[in-house]
C-alpha cells in the first residue's frame, strides 16, 4: 500500500498513469469541441456578430462627428456661455460650405434628433452660404439664417460631441437630453415608446395568461387519454405547430374580417344586425386572440410532456383517501404539473414579447408592439440609432427571461413535437 | 380517463363540460386553419362567404385563382408578365433547399460534439448554438440588415441562404441531441475495435441510426426557412420574391383570394411534412426500444 501511495502507476511507456489519463481526456474535449466548432464559428460570423453590430450602433453618435471634425475641435473650447466665438462660426461656415450634400443630409438628420429646426437649417444655409464670400462669418451667417444667432441650437450640439451616445436609449423610453445635458421627459405629445413597451408587456402577458388556461386542460386531456385517441389529438396541436405564421394570420383574417366568418355567423343568427358588425380586426383584441391560437402549441407541448410523467396512481390514491376530484387535482395533480406551467408560460411570453408578422396585419393603429417600431424605424424613417436601441432593450429583457428559462427548465429539454 | 360508473350526477357534468371545453379549444386550434380550403374555391375576390357559395350554387365555385396561381391566365384576366407566385415558389425552394443541407451538415456534427460526454461548457454552448431559435426574428433581421450590408451580402441569394441557415441550426441541433441520448456508446467502440475508421463508423453505425433524427431537423430547418419573411424582407432585394415575402405583399397591398390558394397548398406541405416527422419519431422510438410518447 505504502509502495502504490508513494510511487505513482506507470503506463507501458513510462508515464505517470494521472497524466496519461489526463492527456487522453484533453483530447477527448479538444476533439468534441472541434466537432461544434464549425457551428459555432458559423453563428457566430452569421448570427452573433449582426446582433452585437446592432448593439454597437445603439450608441454610436460618430455619424456626425465625421461631417463635421473641425468644427467639433473647436465646439470643446466653446463654455457654453454666449454666442460662440467667431472661430468656430468660421469652421462651421467651411465645413458645411464645403461638405457633400449628401454627408450633411445625413448629419442633419441626426442634429434634428437632438434638436428639431436643424435639418432645414442646415439645408437652407448650404444654399445661401454659396453668396458669401470672405469673413468675418458670424455676422453674415446669423443675417443669412437669424437661428444661427440662437443659442439654444449652438448647445445642443454639445450632446453630440463625444463619439458615443446615451441618446437613443433615452428616446427609447420618452427621455431626451435638453440643450443642458440635462435628462428631460419627451413633449406629452412624443411620449409613445412607454405605452408601447407597457403595451407589449400587457399583451404578451394576456397571451401566456389565455393559452394557460386554453392549453392547461387539453394537455391533461391529451396526457390521460388512451394513447390512440391522444395521438390523434395530438395531430391538432401539431398541425398548426407545422402550418406557416403567415397562412395562420390569412386565416384569422378570414374570421375576424367585417365581412368576416365570426360576424357573418352573428348575423345570420340574428345576434346582431346586419349593420352593427363588430370590428374585430385592426385591434389590440385581434392580437390577442390570434397569437393565443398560434403560440398555444408551444404551451401544450411542455405542458404534455410533464403531465405525461406524472403517475395517474397518484390522483387515485387522493381520492382513494376521500379527497374530492377538485380537491385532489389542486393538491396533488397541480403541484406535479408546474414545471410544465413554468416552463410554457416561459417559453409562450418570451416568443410573443419580440412578435412582429402578427400585430402588423390585424393589430391596426392601436395594436402595435415594440417590434413594429423596430421595423418602422428601420426601413422607414431610418432613423437607425433608435431602432437599435429599442432592439437592444427589447434583447435584454430576452435574455433575462431565456437565461432563467435555461436555470429553470434547461434548453436542452425543449421538445418539438 | 373514463368516468367510472358510480360517478355522481355533479362529476357526469363536470367531466361533460371539461370535454366540451376541450373540444372547443380544439375547434379553436384547427378551424381557423382549414376554413381557408373552402374559400380558395370561391369565385368571389373577396374573402368572405357568399350566399351563393353557402347554398353550393356552381357558378359560385371555381379553379380561377388556382389557375392565376400557376399563371395560367383565363378569359377576361390579362396576360400575366411575370408571375411573381411561381418565381417566389422557385426562390422559396431554392433557398429552402441550401439553407436545410447546410443548416443539417452543420447541425448534425455539432449535436454529435454536445452528446459526447466530456464536451466542456456544454450548457453555454448549447445555449449559444439555440439563440437564433429564441431571439426575435425583427432583431435578427436588424442586425443582420446592418451587417451583412457592411460586407456586401444584402439583396444577395447567398445571404439569405447563410441567414436561414444560421436560423434554422437550432431545430436540427435539438432534434439530433434528443436522438443521440440513449445512444449506446459502445456501439462506436465496436465498430473501431472492429478496424472501421471514423468515417466509416459515423456512416455505417452512427448515422443509420440517428438518421430519423437528422431528417426530422432537415424538415424543421426547412418549413423554418420556408415560411421565413422578415429576414428576407429587410436582408433581400425587392425582385427576391418568396412564397411568404408575396402573400405578406399581397396582403398589405391587393387582398387577392390567389393568397388563399397558396395557404391552401402550404398547409397541404405541412401536413405532409408533419406525417413525415410523426412517422420518423415512431420509427425511431421502435429502433431504439423506447416505448411510444414516454
Amino acid at each position: 500500500m505504502n509502495q502504490t501511495a508513494s510511487e505513482p502507476i506507470l503506463t507501458t511507456d513510462g508515464i505517470p498513469l494521472k497524466v496519461s489519463l489526463q492527456k487522453s481526456e484533453r483530447k477527448n474535449k479538444i476533439r468534441a469541441f472541434l466537432l461544434v466548432a464549425p457551428l459555432l464559428v458559423f453563428i457566430l460570423v452569421t448570427f452573433l456578430i449582426p446582433i452585437a453590430d446592432m448593439l454597437v450602433r445603439s450608441i454610436d453618435d460618430r455619424q456626425i462627428n465625421t461631417v463635421f471634425p473641425k468644427t467639433f475641435e473647436v465646439y470643446k473650447k466653446w463654455d457654453q456661455q454666449g454666442l460662440p466665438s467667431e472661430e468656430l462660426y468660421e469652421t462651421m461656415f467651411f465645413e458645411v460650405k464645403n461638405s457633400e450634400g449628401y454627408d450633411i443630409g445625413k448629419a442633419s438628420t441626426r442634429m434634428n434628433y437632438s434638436k428639431s429646426g436643424w435639418k432645414s437649417l442646415l439645408k437652407k444655409s448650404k444654399r445661401k452660404f454659396k453668396k458669401i464670400e470672405e469673413g468675418p462669418y458670424k455676422e453674415q451667417m446669423i443675417a443669412a439664417e437669424k437661428r444661427w444667432g440662437d443659442i439654444d441650437y449652438w448647445k445642443a450640439l454639445g450632446v453630440m460631441v463625444d463619439p458615443t451616445t446615451m441618446g437613443y436609449y433615452l428616446n427609447a423610453v420618452d427621455l431626451k437630453f435638453d440643450s443642458n445635458k440635462e435628462i428631460i421627459r419627451q413633449k406629452e405629445n412624443r411620449r409613445i415608446y412607454n405605452h408601447t413597451w407597457i403595451k407589449t408587456f400587457k399583451i404578451s402577458f394576456l397571451v401566456m395568461f389565455f393559452c394557460l388556461i386554453l392549453g392547461y386542460p387539453i394537455s391533461y386531456l391529451l396526457a390521460t387519454l388512451p394513447l390512440k385517441y391522444s395521438n390523434l389529438l395530438m395531430i391538432c396541436v401539431l398541425l398548426p405547430f407545422w402550418t406557416s405564421l403567415l397562412v395562420r394570420t390569412v386565416a384569422w383574417m378570414v374570421m375576424l374580417q367585417q365581412k368576416g366568418v365570426l360576424n357573418n355567423l352573428l348575423v345570420m343568427s340574428h345576434v346582431i344586425a346586419d349593420e352593427n358588425r363588430f370590428q374585430l380586426m385592426y385591434n389590440q383584441t385581434a392580437v390577442v386572440i390570434v397569437m393565443t391560437q398560434i403560440l398555444l402549441p408551444f404551451m401544450v407541448l411542455p405542458l404534455y410532456s410533464v403531465m405525461k410523467t406524472i403517475p395517474p396512481t397518484y390522483m387515485r390514491a387522493a381520492l382513494n383517501l376521500g379527497a374530492s376530484p377538485l380537491h385532489a387535482f389542486w393538491k396533488v395533480y397541480m403541484p406535479n404539473s408546474v414545471p410544465g406551467i413554468s416552463a410554457g408560460c416561459m417559453l409562450v411570453f418570451i416568443i410573443a414579447i419580440g412578435y412582429y408578422i402578427t400585430p402588423e396585419l390585424v393589430g391596426g393603429k392601436d395594436g402595435q408592439m415594440v417590434g413594429n417600431w423596430i421595423a418602422y424605424h428601420l426601413k422607414t424613417t431610418l432613423n437607425w440609432g433608435l431602432c437599435a436601441s429599442l432592439g437592444a432593450i427589447l434583447l435584454a429583457v430576452m435574455t433575462v427571461l431565456y437565461w432563467a428559462y435555461n436555470k429553470i427548465v434547461g434548453i436542452e429539454n425543449i421538445k418539438l413535437g | 380517463m373514463a368516468l367510472p360508473t358510480y360517478a355522481t350526477t355533479g362529476q357526469r357534468i363536470g367531466y361533460y363540460s371539461f370535454l366540451t371545453y376541450c373540444g372547443f379549444v380544439f375547434f379553436f386550434l384547427i378551424a381557423p386553419i382549414f376554413i381557408i380550403l373552402p374559400l380558395s374555391f370561391s369565385a368571389s375576390p373577396f374573402f368572405e362567404f357568399t350566399k351563393e357559395f353557402m347554398n353550393f350554387e356552381p357558378e359560385a365555385y371555381s379553379l380561377r385563382w388556382y389557375r392565376q396561381m400557376v399563371g395560367i391566365s383565363s378569359i377576361g384576366d390579362t396576360t400575366v408578365v411575370t408571375n411573381k407566385w411561381m418565381l417566389g415558389t422557385r426562390n422559396s425552394f431554392f433557398i429552402g433547399i441550401c439553407a436545410t443541407f447546410l443548416a443539417t451538415a452543420l447541425g448534425t456534427v455539432a449535436a454529435l460534439g454536445l452528446s459526447r460526454p466530456n464536451m466542456p461548457f456544454k450548457g453555454t454552448l448549447m445555449a449559444i448554438l439555440i439563440s437564433p431559435m429564441i431571439v426575435p426574428l425583427i432583431i435578427t433581421s436588424a442586425g443582420m440588415f446592418f451587417f451583412y450590408s457592411k460586407i456586401g451580402l444584402t439583396h444577395t441569394y447567398l445571404g439569405l441562404i447563410l441567414a436561414h441557415t444560421a436560423l434554422g441550426t437550432p431545430f436540427v441541433v435539438i432534434t439530433v441531441t434528443a436522438t443521440l441520448t440513449g445512444f449506446d456508446t459502445n456501439l462506436i467502440r465496436a465498430s473501431q475495435s472492429l478496424g472501421a475508421d471514423t468515417m466509416r463508423t459515423f456512416f455505417k453505425v452512427i448515422m443509420p441510426l440517428i438518421l430519423p433524427g437528422v431528417i426530422s431537423g432537415a424538415l424543421f430547418a426547412f418549413i423554418t426557412s420556408f415560411d421565413e419573411v422578415v429576414v428576407v424582407m429587410f436582408v433581400g432585394s425587392v425582385e427576391q420574391i418568396t412564397i411568404p415575402k408575396q402573400m405578406w405583399a399581397g396582403l398589405r397591398q391587393e387582398t387577392s383570394p390567389v393568397i388563399l390558394c397558396m395557404a391552401t397548398c402550404l398547409v397541404a406541405l405541412s401536413i405532409a411534412l408533419l406525417t413525415t416527422v410523426e412517422m420518423l419519431r415512431r420509427r425511431s422510438e421502435r429502433l431504439r426500444g423506447i416505448k411510444l410518447h414516454k
